[in-house]
């Protein structure tokens, strides 16, 4: 009896959980953009989200790029396919690497900011005095982080790939002596625009829209303390990446099985 | 028109509330804060509201804000029904009323003046050169003009707290909430915030409503005294009548006495019959 | 000014973000027939198909010029049937005697279609194109022949195919060859 009813009580809180998340949601964005007053908040949080994010995303990228290169290289070789680098590199990085990295740093680097500033702000009474001054802290702070981490994580995640493949050329081409050509060409034959570039932009998107929601919905229902302040972020965190790979497999069953 | 009604006398003044209190009803989870609970706060004066700590002080001017619901009675700002109000009509009623926050609640992202100057830009369509002017008035009022560039993590308390009052000046509201102004403030911010509080009552013509515990200071300033204790209303009445009061609690809480009718020890079991029950052991 | 550095550091990142998408659709991936140019759809019927896959590339002499669209079951025959898309400048332009084969690029690597076009006469092509047809002009060839020959529009069906080669079929046939001598 205690199991159903512990059982019975955490389903109801979940539910109760998700309904707070997706009230939160709507709320911020189902009104009209104010976009003289709402554009410098953004930019403001396109910088804090986005260009903050740049440095760590790069430079990943550029590691990775050059990992699945020298690994790629290693078992190619042993065929004597060593011009399929191009296309190993790509395809593994626009499909997956790419979407799936970018989101888990983002998730790391940016989420648990979000997190942590607007669980301050709740626990040092921003929010409310912001209620009080009959501004709508949905809109005025929630709705800006939104977007701008949902603009941000497609374009970190492009920036992501396209320095990884540039890493991987360094590696494979300039420092294994692939040829640079075939390198270019043969990726150029395997790779398609709709299929594998925009499908992983989708991914992107959605992988956005996840993170940046969890975030945000962890500092704004936290306990206004600091140790409730430190769950949410660490939660955030954990909700986000697990959330990201789960969608990564729902994705990519959708998009690449047929 | 206000300024008349300071100088009559205090029935009158009573009759003309800005907030009143009709029989609400309140309760967290499974606790009941407030039970039939009614009172009201007259217009142009600065009222207290007192009790000992944990009676639910800041949630009656968060009911008041409309942030929270009672669960039953009403609670009317100049005359309109607050839980009633649609949400427009709330945020239209808030731009009249502000609340200064036991933590000031600056912007930690904005400098002091852009901190003032944020109500301002946001409800009304003054030019920058107008709200630079405003900002300067305001914080001139509480003596804080020099400091316009610091951001709020530079101010101490007692100046961000200040800063807080001039940013909940800033639209020439019609009540102002102060949520424990007092607490934590070495004596020389208190006097200061003591008679910035006065002084903003008399010279903007506005309502105070002051939460606090801090018999001495209130006392000195408050025109109408609400103590709560218990889940309601023990005492209203003007502080000389306060003191006066027969109740043993008004009594125990204006003079700051540890035992009485608030028993000084918790809820517990006997004390010897704990000791012996330790030995047993 | 604050915002000023703000704002300039903003538009990098976007104009990285953008710079990486070029990177990635002109430099890495086959822009051009895959998807964003004009395409027409022409089907083709095999006894087998290998390892043909969607996607696989369609050339014509070494050159693509479209796509393996879907490939299914014929419901009557059962036989597979390929759709290509084929690049929209191409459509009128081969005869309905075209052949097609599916054919296998290096030892290992993967199965393209082969197109060997036959150009259509001139005035297949107008009809295809939906033009009035001028008698006699450019009406030799179908003479000489004695067939009418029509040019390919969307939707068409090629029967002049020639199914992939399968390993173990042909080193069948090569061993009762064998035997037979």
């Amino acid at each position: 009896m205690d199991f159903l009813q512990a059982l019975g009580h955490k389903t109801l809180s979940r539910f109760a959980s998700l309904g707070r998340a997706t009230r939160m949601l709507l709320g911020a964005l189902l009104s009209m953009p104010n976009f003289k007053k709402g554009t410098p908040l953004l930019i403001k949080q396109l910088y804090m989200v986005g260009h903050q994010s740049l440095l760590i995303i790069m430079v990943s990228g550029l590691f990775i790029g050059m990992v699945l290169a020298l690994q790629g290289y290693t078992v190619l070789v042993g065929y004597g396919a060593e011009d399929s680098l191009g296309p190993l590199v790509a395809l593994s990085l626009l499909r997956e690497l790419g979407p799936v990295v970018t989101a888990l740093l983002f998730a790391g680097r940016a989420g648990s900011a979000l997190t942590a500033e607007i669980g301050l702000m709740k626990a040092t009474e921003q929010l409310s005095s912001l209620e009080m001054m009959a501004i709508d802290p949905l809109k005025r702070v929630v709705a800006p982080r939104f977007w701008a981490g949902f603009i941000s994580m497609p374009l970190l995640a492009l920036i992501f790939s396209a320095v990884a493949i540039i890493g991987a050329h360094l590696v494979g081409v300039d420092w294994l002596g692939v040829d640079s050509g075939s390198f270019w060409s043969i990726m150029q034959s395997q790779v398609s625009f709709q299929q594998d570039i925009l499908n992983g932009m989708i991914k992107s998107f959605v992988f956005a829209l996840i993170v940046t929601w969890i975030a945000l919905y962890k500092g704004y229902d936290c306990v206004p303390t600091s140790e409730g302040i430190s769950k949410a972020t660490t939660e955030t965190v954990v909700h986000s990446s697990l959330a990201v790979l789960g969608f990564d497999f729902l994705l990519t069953a959708v998009m690449f099985s047929s | 028109m206000i300024y008349k009604l300071v100088n009559q006398n205090v029935e009158r003044d009573l009759s003309q509330s800005i907030i009143e209190i009709k029989d609400v009803t309140f309760s967290r989870g499974d606790r009941t804060i407030y039970k039939n609970m009614s009172f009201s706060v007259p217009k142009g004066k600065i009222t207290a509201i007192m009790g000992p700590s944990g009676i639910g002080k800041t949630t009656m001017l968060r009911l008041i804000g409309g942030q929270l619901k009672p669960d039953s009675g009403d609670i009317t700002f100049e005359g309109q029904s607050v839980p009633g109000m649609t949400r427009a009509e709330l945020y239209e009623a808030r731009t009249k009323m502000s609340m200064l926050f036991q933590s000031g609640a600056l912007f930690t992202d904005m400098s002091v003046f852009d901190n003032i100057a944020f109500p301002l830009r946001e409800h009304t369509q003054l030019s920058e050169e107008l709200i630079r002017l405003v900002v300067l008035m305001k914080l001139q009022a509480v003596g804080l003009r020099g400091a316009r560039d610091l951001m709020p993590s530079e101010l101490s308390g007692g100046m961000a707290r200040r800063a807080a009052l001039a940013r909940s000046i800033a639209l020439d509201p019609e009540l102002i909430m102060y949520d424990e102004p007092f607490a934590g403030q070495d004596p020389i911010s208190m006097g200061v915030l003591v008679r910035l509080i006065k002084s903003l009552n008399q010279v903007l013509g506005l309502s105070s409503l002051i939460v606090t515990h801090d018999v001495t200071e209130v006392l000195s300033i408050a025109d109408h005294v609400v103590i709560i204790a218990e889940q309601g209303v023990i005492g209203t009445g003007t502080p000389e009548q306060m003191l006066q009061h027969s109740s043993p609690l008004v009594q125990q809480f204006l003079k700051g006495l540890s035992d009485g009718p608030v028993p000084f020890h918790f809820k517990a079991a006997p004390y010897e019959d704990e000791l012996l029950l330790g030995a047993q052991q | 000014m604050n915002t000023r550095k703000i704002e300039i550091l903003v538009g990098l990142f976007v104009a990285l973000g953008v710079a990486a998408f070029a990177i990635l659709a002109l430099k890495v991936a086959n822009s051009g027939i895959s998807g964003n140019g004009d395409t027409y759809t022409l089907s083709a019927k095999f006894e087998n198909i290998g390892s043909l896959k969607t996607r696989a590339p369609i050339k014509v002499g070494g050159v693509v010029i479209g796509r393996v669209e879907s490939i299914y079951i014929h419901p009557q025959e059962f036989l597979p049937v390929v759709n290509m898309s084929i690049d929209a400048s191409y459509e009128c332009q081969f005869s309905d005697t075209t052949s097609v084969s599916i054919l296998t690029s290096g030892i290992l690597g993967e199965q393209y279609l082969g197109l060997s076009p036959v150009i259509a006469a001139e005035s297949a092509k107008q009809s295809c194109l939906g033009n009035e047809v001028t008698s006699n002009a450019g009406s030799e060839l179908d003479d000489l022949f004695g067939v009418e020959s029509v040019a390919l529009k969307n939707g068409d069906m090629l029967t002049d195919t020639k199914s992939a080669l399968v390993l173990e079929e042909l080193i069948g046939q090569f061993l009762f060859n064998q035997g037979g001598e």
